[in-house]
């Protein structure tokens, strides 16, 4: 009870504070709310990592009922690794947000829902009432709405938030549905009346529900075919959001998911299976898309859609597991999928604040318009740099480690399963792969064009580097992605910890301390290769101290007036992939011609659009609105017909029991006949 | 580390032997088997051209690549005695050290600014995402067949039985050293002496590297294929037998290999651009194949 109080208060007092202090002191009352918070809620989590959960209840009043906060481990991790990600996204947002200090009635309502938006992240964690689930569930999707949409004098922008408003809300509906359904049946509000009814009734139903709160928590998370408002609302808003969106916010869905892994004791090996095969669908279809993006936020926002492909391949083969009894298996895929929501909070919301300040020296994010950028501010290229490697999943950076464990938990158990498992394993290691690849192929486009090179565009004069402060949280969590990299080891024996709440008990001795063996040899190959790295290089400025070091133009193959248009460009470096998978894709392509003896100048454009997309949303809404607009001239502007619509509508209300009833009365009759 | 020490002593006349086959099969004499390494010498004391538009990443960028080379060849075993480092799992880290040094190889071809080395570096990372599939699925093949993750525990504990198992020991060859091929930018996917600029893949990207970081690059070439060399002598280094029978084994398996990349190169064109992804994604089915065949060993499809 006292947590939450202090909470609830804590954000009252901070937004009531907000309005009144001067702009230039708003963002500080933010990071001061924030850090408050944080404090407040790790104190809790932290306990709870170690084995110690927090549970507490107290009355919500008639309409709640109970309301059980619980933090057990896995509430834990992701309010731990939120708490990080939301406290660098305030540090770096505040420094960002400089921009736009005379907007300050949309600063106040910016920062405002940002502390609100933490505080019911929080709840979300710990709450375990569906009501009041729902309610801060709710609250939590109007602040970022409102968040999303901070540059709402742009059309986009406000289309985006639109699109996500609805689509959180259809996410909303599904998981009502789950909730009620659930009440119905227990007249329980609390969490675990989900897992007492649905080890009551059979597996099929049991697996139909689960079915029902994923289709509500993987909108949320961006699993594919859902993911269609993610890649409109992550670039609309600003870098901070974006990052913590991206980093944590779709995060809620992975949450959403787990829980309900945990609480719903159905068939853990068709779940499984179901999960897995969405997910390399989801991987693999969110990194085709952004390979073909040429706007960087929109890149990342793809790039997000396969990451969440990548951690849902883990919860995928760890239900597996546990449907085998695989605890290897199991452990493995849970361990590697909670990982990976570190690690994939931590480099993309890096991704997202170094591409807000490309943003902010360059005015633009389409890729084809930037390059040389290495040479203006070489730190934040640094810190892009150390971003992309890791979220390809390269050692020895932490984006690997987490890989690795749902590698080996793939590779180890193919093995001594049946035939389906085993062809279900060897087509996610092959999924895996070649998302791995591809996204290999995305980030040396993203580095390559944005970083090195020449301007493909003149660039302001006043460019330079990003001041240390909007430089030390992107530090921040660039230390913590090598620190994970490097030690990989302690950081696994922390999550070993909610993992085991799925795995059980028991094999908490053996499968954490096998694992542990292999990550410290694998700490020593990275400390071993970066030594060997560093020798080398120093090798090679020993043997190049006595030689001749001669600085001269590009060889431009003979070309005598080599320019920056001669780059290679985002759109050619994809291209021979691009063609290879054209047919997933959908290029809208339009083109000029050239005509006349004196032609017009001509122009090539090419849109990529998600063709799931078009499918299942554009194509749906455009029947649906044909069919509505058939009504229309019901609505003709009249208040006479309005009120006669209403008139009609009493009456039929009052004679469908009326006509119901002589229906019966005639069928009696008839049979009695 | 007698298998880091060999694949330093293969790499020495890996390419040299390569030289010398296509030399002796065209009619002329060629250069002896060491002459390549003279070369990488050569370079090594050179001073360097540094474009005006390249940074740092170019500086940096062949030194990490070479690193990543040794590192993934301090993980090959040698019959039954582990590399330098060895772990469950080590194959996964093999693949991603070696995309680690591609990485750094693609954006400092871009970091020049030039459109030819941008064209090689798309092409680059093109082929070595369609090559990854094959060795992964090889490699799950292995950890089927054999129940073990790392190269040594898999290659200490396979052994050949049936009929089927030598197919599937040679078909694992075979993709072993299409994947050489392609990891190394040879024949029938790329020309290392092309002389058109916009034909090249991996030469192309390292136009503008120069002195000591082409001698590298150069020479991470080398012990590339004597790496891939390696792997393939630890098919057929049944495990327990003595040095002295081991060594020549895989003195011979190295220098056969190199004898048939020569002989490819010498009997065989350079495919056309945009056949060699049918090319390496045929490669990718060759080794679906090996995991077929490892099912039926195992009898997994009764």
């Amino acid at each position: 009870m006292g947590f939450i109080i202090g909470i609830c208060c804590n954000t009252l007092f901070f937004i009531l504070l907000l309005m009144k202090v001067k702009e230039a002191w708003k963002s500080n009352v933010a990071l001061a709310s924030v850090l408050i918070n944080c404090v407040l809620s790790s104190s809790l989590a932290i306990p709870a990592l170690q084995g110690k959960p927090f549970e507490q209840s107290f009355y919500g009043g008639f309409v709640f009922g109970q309301i059980p906060i619980r933090i057990d481990a896995l509430s834990a991790w992701f309010i731990l690794l939120m708490n990080f990600t939301v406290l660098t996204g305030i540090l770096y947002g505040r420094r960002y947000m400089k921009h736009y200090e005379h907007q300050n009635t949309h600063l106040t309502l910016h920062f405002c829902s940002y502390i609100t938006n933490h505080f019911a992240m929080i709840c979300i964690y710990c709450v375990q009432n569906t009501f009041a689930f729902l309610c801060v569930w709710e609250i939590m999707a109007i602040t970022s709405f409102i968040m999303i949409i901070f540059e709402h004098t742009k059309i986009e922008t406000l289309k985006a938030g639109i699109n996500y408003l609805i689509q959180s809300h259809v996410s909303i509906m599904f998981m009502t549905l789950g909730f009620i359904w659930v009440n119905s049946y227990t007249g329980s509000f609390d969490f675990n009346a989900i897992a007492t009814y649905s080890s009551s009734v059979n597996q099929a139903i049991g697996f139909i529900l689960f079915l029902c709160f994923f289709v509500a928590f993987g909108i949320k998370a961006g699993f594919v075919p859902f993911h269609t408002w993610l890649p409109y609302a992550h670039p609309a808003a600003p870098a901070h959001v974006s990052g913590m969106m991206s980093g944590v916010i779709i995060k809620l869905g992975i949450y959403g998911i787990l829980r309900m892994l945990l609480l719903i004791k159905g068939d853990y090996l068709i779940t499984g299976y179901f999960i897995l095969v969405i997910s390399i669908i989801t991987g693999v279809y969110g990194v085709l898309l952004a390979l073909v993006q040429h706007n960087l936020k929109k890149l990342l926002a793809y790039h997000s859609i396969e990451n969440i492909g990548i951690i849902g391949i883990g919860m995928g083969i760890g239900s597996i597991g546990l449907g085998l009894d695989n605890t290897y298996l199991a452990f493995a895929g849970f361990a590697g999928a909670l990982l990976h929501t570190l690690n994939h909070s931590l480099f993309k919301s890096l991704l997202f604040y170094c591409a807000g300040t490309v943003y902010q020296a360059t005015h633009t994010m389409d890729i084809e318009r930037l390059g040389g950028i290495i040479k203006k501010m070489p730190q934040t290229a640094l810190l892009f740099l150390v971003a992309a490697l890791a979220i390809c999943g390269l050692p020895p950076f932490n984006g690997f480690i987490s890989e690795f464990l749902i590698y080996s938990g793939l590779f180890n158990s193919i093995s001594n399963l049946q035939l389906t498992s085993t062809t279900f394993l060897v087509a996610s290691i092959f999924g895996l792969v070649i998302i791995g690849g591809m996204a290999m192929l995305c980030f040396t486009k993203a580095f390559g064009i944005i970083f090195p090179g020449l301007a493909r565009q003149e660039q302001p004069v006043s460019m330079r580097e990003a001041e240390p402060s909007k430089l030390f949280p992107k530090y921040l969590i660039a230390l913590f992605i090598v620190f994970i990299g490097i030690a990989p080891q302690f950081i696994v024996s922390v999550v070993s910890v909610p993992v085991t709440q799925f795995t059980g008990e028991n094999i908490y001795m053996t499968q954490p301390k096998e694992f542990m063996n292999t990550l410290q040899t694998i700490s020593i190959a990275a400390f071993l290769f970066i030594l060997l790295c560093i020798a080398i290089i120093w090798i090679r400025k020993m043997a190049n101290k006595n030689s001749q070091i001669v600085v001269a133009p590009t060889w431009g193959c003979a070309y005598a007036t080599p320019s920056y248009k001669l780059q290679y460009t985002a759109n050619s470096y994809v291209r021979s992939f691009r063609k290879l998978v054209s047919y997933v894709l959908m290029m809208n392509k339009a083109e000029g011609e050239i005509k006349d003896v004196f032609p017009k100048p001509i122009f090539s454009s090419t849109h990529p659009y998600d063709r799931l997309e078009m499918l299942l949303i554009n194509i749906p809404l455009m029947h649906l609105k044909g069919f509505v607009g058939r009504f229309k001239f019901l609505q003709n502007g009249k208040t006479q017909f309005y009120i006669l619509y209403g008139v009609f509508f009493i009456f039929i209300i009052i004679i469908l029991p009326i006509l119901a009833n002589i229906i019966k009365d005639l069928l009696g009759l008839i049979r009695q006949i | 580390m007698v298998s880091l020490l060999l694949i330093v002593t293969a790499s020495l006349f890996f390419t040299g032997i390569i030289i010398r086959t296509k030399s002796i099969l065209s009619g002329r004499k060629g250069p002896g088997i060491f002459q390549p390494m003279k070369d990488i010498w050569r370079l090594f004391r050179k001073g360097s051209v540094f474009s005006e538009t390249s940074s740092v990443i170019f500086q940096i960028a062949p030194s990490i690549y070479f690193a990543s080379v040794l590192m993934a060849i301090f993980l090959i075993p040698f019959g039954n005695m582990p590399g330098i480092i060895s772990f469950k799992g080590d194959i996964i880290f093999f693949a991603y050290i070696l995309a680690l040094g591609k990485f750094f190889n693609i954006i400092s071809a871009l970091d020049t600014g030039s459109s030819f080395s941008g064209m090689g570096a798309s092409r680059e990372a093109l082929y070595s995402l369609l090559v990854e599939p094959a060795f992964f699925i090889l490699m799950g093949s292995s950890a089927l067949l054999t129940g073990h993750t790392s190269f040594h525990e898999i290659f200490s504990s396979l052994h050949f039985g049936s009929h089927i198992s030598y197919a599937v020991g040679t078909l694992a060859a075979l993709v072993l050293i299409i994947i050489a091929l392609v990891e190394n930018s040879r024949m029938p996917v790329d020309d290392p002496k092309t002389h058109l600029e916009l034909t090249m893949v991996h030469e192309v990207m390292i136009l503008d590297n120069s002195g000591f970081d082409l001698g590298l690059i150069h020479y991470a070439t080398n012990l590339k294929f004597a790496m891939y060399g390696a792997l393939i002598a630890n098919f057929f280094l049944t495990p327990g037998y003595e040095l002295y029978y081991s060594i020549p084994i895989f003195i011979g398996v190295q220098i056969l290999f190199a004898m048939v990349v020569g002989f490819v190169e010498s009997f065989m064109a350079r495919f056309r651009m945009n056949h060699n992804p049918q090319f390496i994604i045929m490669l990718t089915s060759i080794s679906l194949l090996i995991f077929l065949g490892v099912l039926l060993i195992l009898g997994k499809f009764v």
